[in-house]
């Protein structure tokens, strides 16, 4: 029997924990550059908002109407991610965290001792008082039912947002009551072929044969259809190993053309991918950077390209890394082009008490420079303003508008929520 | 000349640091390692957040304007706890009473207490466990 533990609009919600005054009240969550909306609380989107609405062309209409907007806060979210996440490890002995918003947990042998509707209302209520986020439940047999579950959770109140699917008489009822595209693991294109031959319902796709479904789809729906009728086919994901790679990637705030100004961004972020690197205890051997105009911009020449340096020994020095970083840049970097967007990429990792030496290995730097970066990391946890390289930028222009955002609550002292 | 003596002696080597060479400290054994505030204050890291105190109203229990309090949402609030509660759209730190009836008591005179009117937009959201003062 698995859970799956769900967060009502993430990130709107997150946005609530600490202002108990929007209770109740419209919040929408902006993508990078408050561009669009990627989260809304079911109160915006009665006023008609929807998913990746852009800012710029609601923004009068909505704040008129009350709402509140905010940009994406993500030191917030992940650290009331890892509080839930956290939370739910105490509730059940095996868990898998599916995304930042969603968990599923192995029940078995939660049956035995525990009514499911009762346990799942527990989680929910635990999660609520603990970290102050509203979470549903959906309980089922296997993990594509509780998917169900969840959605059944989500759209009919009465539920209390607890939905136990451990019977077959309300797996079918339900199941006849979802549209096929919300089944997990069907796609835009097997949607529309599903349409095409008549399947309209979760339930509908349940009842098709799984041979037909592996000769004319694919085997992974296969699976799906033997998953909605019941029958366990995914298990509980191990837990994710080790990182294998750090992406530092945003895009700027507004087209950059010259090679100053990417560099500048580039070595931000490869600042920002080292101490990544350092925080896992890690040293990479390869920096790859990644540039790439506006394919929306019709009226743009178009470039994309990206290039890779591998580096003498294995290092999470920001100066190699910035260093390095330059060097692929300048070598993919072709003027005459509006670039919107660009990204660094760590990759071969080794771990940072193993040191492999070569030939022009000097004791000193190394060591000069674990004591370096460790200082840095140091000073830069503190919360004061942080100290960084100055090829990193002073005024940082081309970076991303973030006007809105709510202070760091749970992550720096200085913007801890205040109390009367 | 050396003397027998002096052929027989042994050179130990001198260590400047206070380490007991030879003979292990008694002391050893109960050295685990230092002791961490965090461990301390905090019972239920996933349920506890920080939050700083503004004004005077909780001064007779020694939370001083500034002082960060620590929230336990996890924990039951009981008659006589110190709590955070939401009322009417902001967070105030009060202590809990229960009895003759429900309300929010400041430690200081300066402040009336506030009744707990179910009609009002009222939630307990946790427990302080601990005041950190700064000087």
């Amino acid at each position: 029997m698995f859970a799956l533990v769900d967060c009502n609009s993430f990130y709107a919600s997150c946005e609530r924990v600490f202002r108990p005054d929007l209770k109740d009240k419209p919040v929408v969550v902006l993508s990078n550059n408050d561009g669009c909306v990627v989260a809304l609380s079911k109160e915006a989107k009665k006023l008609g908002i929807k998913m990746c609405d852009p800012w710029y062309q609601i923004e009068s209409s909505y704040t008129k109407k009350g709402g509140y907007a905010f940009s994406s806060n993500y030191e917030l979210y992940a650290d009331i991610s890892a509080r839930i996440m956290t939370t739910l490890e105490r509730l059940s002995p095996n868990i898998e965290i599916y995304s930042i918003d969603e968990a599923f947990l192995d029940l078995t042998g939660v049956n035995n001792c525990q009514n499911l509707q009762d346990f799942g209302m527990q989680c929910k209520e635990t999660i609520k008082q603990w970290t102050g986020m509203p979470v549903r439940v959906g309980i089922a047999p296997t993990k594509t039912l509780s998917k169900i579950a969840s959605y059944g959770a989500k759209y009919y109140p009465a539920t209390q947002g607890v939905v136990d699917l451990s019977k077959p008489e309300r797996q079918k009822k339900l199941l006849n009551l979802v549209p096929v595209q919300e089944v997990w693991g069907v796609g835009r294109k097997i949607h529309k072929r599903l349409n095409q031959i008549g399947i309209r319902t979760a339930l509908d796709l349940a009842m098709i044969d799984t041979k037909y479904v592996r000769n004319n789809f694919n085997i992974v729906l296969a699976k799906t259809v033997r998953e909605l009728r019941g029958e366990p086919c995914i298990g509980l994901e191990d837990q994710p190993s080790a990182k294998k790679q750090i992406v530092v990637s945003r895009t700027f705030s507004k087209r950059v053309d010259d090679l100053r100004t990417l560099e500048e961004a580039v070595s931000d972020y490869a600042a920002r991918a080292a101490a990544k690197l350092r925080r896992e205890n890690r040293r990479c051997l390869y920096v790859s950077v990644f540039i790439r105009t506006n394919p929306f911009r019709a009226q743009d020449r178009q470039y994309r390209n990206s290039g890779t340096t591998r580096l003498i020994a294995p290092t999470s020095d920001t100066r190699d890394i910035i260093q390095n970083a330059k060097k692929s840049l300048r070598a993919i970097y072709r003027s005459g082009f509006n670039y919107i967007k660009a990204g660094i990429l760590l990759s071969d990792f080794y771990d940072d008490q193993i040191q492999q030496y070569d030939f022009f290995y000097s004791k000193e730097r190394t060591l000069h420079s674990d004591q370096l970066m460790n200082t840095i990391d140091k000073i830069n946890k503190k919360g004061l303003p942080p100290v960084y390289f100055l090829a990193q930028g002073i005024k940082r222009k081309w970076s991303m508008k973030r006007e809105i955002q709510s202070p760091r609550y749970t992550t720096s002292w200085n913007d801890l929520p205040k109390v009367s | 000349m050396i003397s027998e003596d002096q052929k027989r002696r042994v050179n130990l080597p001198l260590f400047n640091d206070k380490i007991a060479v030879g003979w292990p400290s008694p002391a050893d054994d109960y050295v685990e390692r230092s002791i961490d505030l965090n461990e301390y204050l905090v019972k239920n890291s996933a349920a506890t957040y920080f939050l700083r105190a503004a004004g005077d109203s909780m001064i007779n229990v020694g939370i001083h304007n500034d002082a960060i309090l620590i929230v336990d949402r996890s924990i039951e609030p009981t008659d006589g706890k110190i709590v955070i509660a939401s009322v009417d759209g902001s967070y105030t730190c009060k202590r809990l009473q229960l009895y003759p009836e429900p309300r929010l008591v400041a430690e200081n005179i300066k402040y009336p207490p506030i009744k707990i009117d179910k009609k009002e937009d009222f939630e307990i959201i946790g427990v302080v466990l601990a005041a950190i003062n700064q000087f």
